[in-house]
């Protein structure tokens, strides 16, 4: 059903739009309590040389675009789906020839003194894509082929993005399965899922032997609590057998294995730092260059990660004040306007500044969560969840990057770090929604 | 679609849920329960310096400043600032070229690094300076003028007696428990280490913010916690500078010292060690080097003689035997010994200079005519006094007299690494004679040789006691501290009054008569003054050492003690000049004028050409002399050779054969240096060995070439 008369206004959700103007408002401001040096103020914002000034700009052409994407039929959407996912692919594929190196990463393509990162765009072709997948009514999510297909779906642009060293978005990408969990993804895949990321975890803080032994007593006491039941239901006991069996051989052969054959070594040693280990390999397996790379590496993620706690600790409860903060005044913190956006909240702020912060994060997540619910379309609603699983991973992966939860995966926090592409990015994702949202009683194919 | 698995929207808000919530709580972790995140913050922004209060300022007895502080400027260099600096103008009014210009940028760079300043020229002139701050716009924010106070010393004098200061090492930063911190200056040595508490005043602290890069930018909180400095004390000190010159420049060009008290109140009034050397060479920025050059001289100049000086002190002692004597009451003022021109009951003889009959009828003409036999006499019925049973105890009474005297101890001046002399114990006895000895054995100790030395700090003191008629103060310099108050504890021994004897003041008044005597017209004729009566005593001390292996004989030590005016004694001094003769040849007209200058305030015109003639005379043993002169040239040749080797390397024209050379000059130096410490050591063992062996030759004590360590003044 089109509408007649297309009015931006109607149907469109404001508190969405009021969190996310609050987000990049904090987000500039932010910027600019970090980069801000003595000069004129205005001059700052009008010279558009400055790193506030420029973001303030991208605010601005975000709020065009979102205007705009506001203004298109949301029919488009489903109807483009397919073609902007192949395209977004191709775009991903181009980067491999004509990419530009920038700090460490080859993931983007430039155009003059415009940078294109192919993988943070696609984000929304990916979604639109799965989202439209899923809605088809030939497609029955209870089959396994069905679910293979989601999954390549998701896969293929996050294993292009790691080719491209973005590690950070190709987890991003894995967020997707919380989409697909919504709608019939058998739940012990998600169950299996956290089981091992909790045993990987467990391998890295654990002495191995010492983790066996725990693995081992869990095991023994199932089989202790359940003893009366393998009478009726012999299958139960082998299954805490074959759990035992595979948790061990993971702790004891997967996860050497990952570290040693397909890892890299400063990926390695940033997971290890992450959980307050030292990471040593043998010398001898390593090229002199991967020695010193490491070495580099290993310095300028622990120091970040250092200054960042530093920064984020010394805030207290109320913190410091805007452009008080002499971590973030005075560069300790590196990469502050861009990776390490929250530290200025953390240290300027303190913790009453920093959990008003997560708490509109939170509040834009159960939002999405409730549009999603509202939709009549299951385009929409994946599509909404798919939105949720993006903003959830980049702030889980961004904030717990900063407070030292998670390795140093450099990806942006959302609305907040400085960053064209990543501010537009995040900004069509949601007015994408919003739009569908306006649409919801319609239904999209 | 069927909403089949609506329910998992619960599931997906919980997963959100928790992670949001292990986020806060480690968020709450972080800034609430982790109060050291705020103090790693401090450290990294807030830059705590040391603003440094003035030295205290030593003054003389008339209020003139002995040395001074007084501001070097630098020209300071900030290696990442030099983007827009008008190098072309710098190096015109510097006067250097751009190869010297980049040689010094590479330097600083490589002392402390891009972000630092360092010194790119020290000690710039008035003139460089006025020039370099009219036009330093040009050159900010690479260049800047910096202003540091150094000690200065107008006098150029009392180098033994003040001092110098020193950067802090690790040593004394962890003794002192970190009190010091890297960078400080502190007083090494002399008055500037003994009164360092009171001279260095307080520092002040001055918190600043600074960035990533250990730049400044800024006052932190606006100076809210800083702390002013507050400048170090004077200190008003004994001191006559007109004195101390006049016996500096005496001993310009000799071995040995001065010392001159005032006996009323134990103030030294002037204290100089030969050779002597220029304070101001231990400041600024040759100090490394001048230090290491006045350390490798042979003459020493950087040992204090007048404290560390062991000398066997002679005859100048033999007023003291008779004091002790007296005390005793084994002899009385009129009690005489018939010296037939030796003394023979030891055995073999102690020639005595007189053979005349009654020439010590009495202890004033035995003092006036120093007869050895009298003073051997009555130190051996000192020790074999009857009540004492035995020379064992008789003579460790005696030694605690001598103590008491202040020989064989330390006098406690206020000055560091005072050396105690020598005075020997039954024990050492017992060691060189297996036990079985009498008076007879150390029968010398009457006549000042033997088993004992003393320093010419200790033979002023000694003069004291005997001007004072049986007391003394602790010889010290430094007559008040200003803004002195009751917690003060540093200066309260120098007031307690240390008596020595009960000796009634008419046996004192034979003693000093007698040294009257010796001025009047006896050895020391030739330190007489016009209108002032002067008591003295001459010395002569026989002296060994060990020259190119073989233990000689040297020249006897010259020594004269005395003070004056007699009857109300204002000055007691005491001179030796190492290896110079006769006491009456060199230390007595020395002393005789150190005492006319103090007490008239000036010299008579024929006394000023008495003054020329002796510090025109230089005194040195011809083998330190030599080796002294090698030293000197060698020092010379390696001066050049590095200069030509650095002028061309400058050039880009740096060859080997100078650093060759320079290389070999080094080694022969070294050379030099490692045979001289072998004979130090080989002197000082065989010294002490040979009193053992020979006990006939009454005085085994080498003090030309005595080495004790320097490790306490470096």
């Amino acid at each position: 059903m089109r509408a007649r008369n297309p009015e931006i206004a109607r149907g469109v959700d404001w508190a969405i739009i009021a969190i996310y103007l609050m987000l990049v408002s904090i987000g500039v401001m932010s910027i600019f309590a970090a980069t801000y040096r003595d000069e004129s103020i205005l001059q700052g914002f009008l010279s558009l040389k400055t790193d506030y000034s420029k973001q303030a700009l991208f605010f601005f052409i975000s709020l065009l675009l979102g205007v705009f994407i506001l203004l298109i039929d949301s029919k488009l959407f489903t109807a483009t789906a397919n073609l902007s996912y192949i395209a977004g692919i191709i775009l991903l594929l181009l980067v491999f020839p004509f990419h530009t190196e920038v700090k460490g990463t080859r993931s983007i393509i430039r155009f003059g003194t415009f940078q294109l990162q192919p993988a943070e765009l696609c984000k929304i072709f990916v979604n639109l894509a799965l989202a439209k997948y899923l809605s088809q009514l030939e497609t029955d999510f209870s089959r396994l082929k069905d679910q293979l297909i989601a999954a390549a779906l998701v896969l293929l642009p996050a294993i292009l993005a790691i080719f491209q060293s973005e590690t950070g978005l190709a987890l991003v990408y894995f967020s997707f399965f919380l989409v697909m969990y919504r709608e019939g993804l058998p739940s012990f895949v998600l169950v299996i899922g956290i089981s091992v990321m909790v045993l990987v975890i467990a391998t890295l803080l654990l002495e191995s032997n010492m983790l066996a032994g725990i693995l081992t007593a869990m095991a023994i006491a199932a089989i202790y609590l359940f003893r009366k039941s393998f009478r009726r239901n012999r299958g139960l006991l082998f299954l805490i057998i074959g759990c035992w069996i595979l948790s061990v051989g993971i702790q004891r052969f997967a996860v050497p294995f990952l570290f040693e054959s397909v890892l890299k070594p400063y990926q390695v040693q940033r997971i290890y730092a992450t959980v307050g280990r030292d990471f040593s390999v043998d010398p001898e397996t390593m090229s002199e260059e991967d020695i010193r790379k490491m070495e580099d590496r290993k310095k300028a993620s622990t120091y970040n990660v250092k200054q960042s706690k530093i920064a984020i600790g010394s805030g207290g409860f109320l913190g410091k004040g805007l452009m008080k903060g002499t971590q973030t005044r005075y560069d300790f913190v590196p990469e502050q306007r861009t990776d390490f956006i929250f530290c200025t909240i953390g240290e300027g702020f303190g913790f009453l500044g920093s959990t008003i912060l997560l708490l509109l994060y939170l509040m834009l997540l159960m939002r999405i969560v409730q549009i999603a619910e509202r939709q009549r379309s299951t385009f929409s609603r994946c599509y909404a969840y798919g939105v949720a699983s993006v903003i959830f991973s980049h702030v889980l992966i961004n904030i717990g990057m900063t407070v030292g939860l998670v390795p140093v995966i450099g990806i942006p926090l959302p609305f907040m770090s400085y960053g064209g592409t990543a501010l537009l990015t995040f900004t069509v994702l949601l007015a994408i929604l919003v739009r569908l949202d306006a649409d919801r009683l319609m239904n999209l194919r | 679609m069927p909403l089949y698995h609506q329910s998992r929207q619960t599931v997906i808000q919980a997963i959100f849920l928790v992670v949001f919530v292990i986020l806060m709580v480690r968020l709450f972790v972080l800034q609430m329960l982790s109060p050291q995140y705020q103090m790693q913050a401090m450290d990294n922004a807030v830059y705590r310096s040391i603003v440094y209060p003035d030295r205290g300022i030593i003054f003389d007895r008339e209020g003139k400043p002995i040395l001074e502080n007084t501001l070097t400027r630098e020209l300071m260099i900030l290696p990442n600032q030099l983007k827009r600096v008008d190098t072309a103008g710098l190096l015109s009014i510097l006067g250097i070229d751009t190869a010297e210009f980049r040689q010094r940028l590479v330097a600083a760079i490589v002392k402390n690094g891009r972000y630092r300043p360092s010194v790119f020229e020290p000690s710039l002139t008035i003139e460089k300076f006025v020039k370099l701050q009219e036009s330093m716009f040009r050159f900010e924010p690479g260049f800047f003028l910096q202003e540091r106070p150094i000690r200065t010393y107008p006098y150029r004098a009392a180098a033994h007696i003040l001092g110098y200061i020193g950067e802090v090492d690790s040593t004394i930063l962890r003794r002192t428990n970190f009190f010091y911190q890297m960078g400080d200056y502190m007083g090494l040595s002399g008055l500037e280490r003994y009164y360092e508490s009171v001279l260095m005043g307080q520092r002040g602290v001055s918190y600043q913010l600074k960035d990533n890069r250990n730049r400044i930018v800024g006052a932190f909180e606006n100076g809210k916690y800083d702390t002013t400095a507050k400048a170090g004390r004077n200190l008003r000190t004994y001191l006559d500078m007109e004195v101390q010159m006049m016996a500096e420049r005496f001993f310009a060009n000799k071995l040995g010292a001065v010392v001159a008290i005032e006996p009323s109140t134990g103030g030294i009034i002037a204290m100089a060690s030969g050779p002597t050397y220029d304070p101001n060479q231990l400041t600024g920025p040759q100090r490394r080097r001048n230090f290491s050059w006045l350390l490798s001289d042979t003459a020493r100049p950087l040992f204090n003689r007048a404290i560390k000086g062991q000398y066997p002190p002679g005859s100048t002692v033999k007023p003291m035997g008779a004091l002790i004597a007296l005390d005793q009451g084994v002899i009385t003022p009129e009690y005489g010994y018939g010296c037939g021109g030796a003394y023979v009951a030891c055995g073999r003889p102690i020639r005595c200079s007189h053979a005349g009959g009654g020439h010590a009828a009495n202890l004033r003409n035995a003092l006036a005519n120093s007869c050895n036999s009298y003073f051997c006499h009555i130190y051996r019925m000192s020790v074999d006094k009857g009540e004492y049973g035995g020379v064992m105890n008789g003579y460790v009474r005696w030694q605690q007299y001598a103590n008491s005297f202040g020989m064989g101890v330390r006098l406690g001046l206020d000055l560091p690494s005072e050396d105690k002399g020598f005075i020997a114990d039954t024990g050492f006895y017992n060691r060189m004679y297996r036990g079985v000895w009498n008076s007879c054995n150390n029968v010398f100790l009457g006549i000042g040789q033997g088993e004992m030395t003393a320093t010419p700090l200790q033979m002023a003191n000694l003069m004291c006691i005997i001007a004072n008629k049986g007391y003394f103060y602790t010889p010290h310099f430094v007559e008040r501290i200003d803004g002195q108050g009751v917690e003060d504890t540093i200066q309260r021994r120098f007031k307690l009054k240390h008596e020595v004897t009960k000796i009634p003041r008419e046996a004192y008044e034979a003693v000093q008569l007698g040294m009257q005597d010796v001025v009047d017209h006896g050895t020391a004729w030739v330190a007489r003054i016009d209108g002032i009566t002067m008591a003295a005593k001459t010395g002569t001390a026989e002296n060994y050492g060990i020259i190119n292996g073989k233990r000689e004989k040297l020249q006897d030590h010259s020594w004269f003690v005395c003070f004056a005016p007699r009857e109300n004694p204002k000055i007691a001094v005491a001179v030796v000049v190492e290896n110079a003769g006769f006491g009456a040849t060199w230390a007595g007209p020395i002393a005789s004028l150190i005492v006319e200058k103090y007490l008239n305030d000036t010299l008579r015109t024929h006394r000023l050409k008495e003054v020329e003639r002796i510090a025109s005379k230089e005194i040195i043993l011809p083998v330190i002399r030599q080796k002294r002169q090698r030293l000197d040239s060698l020092r010379k040749a390696r001066l050049e050779v590095v200069e030509r080797s650095v002028t061309s390397s400058r050039n880009g024209m740096g060859d080997g054969l100078s650093s060759e050379k320079t290389a070999a000059l080094t080694e022969s130096t070294r050379s030099e240096d490692r045979a001289k410490g072998i004979s130090n050591n080989t002197d000082k063992g065989s010294g002490s060995k040979g009193s053992r062996r020979l006990p006939e030759n009454h005085s085994i004590h080498q003090v030309a070439i005595i080495r004790k360590d320097e490790g306490t003044q470096s």
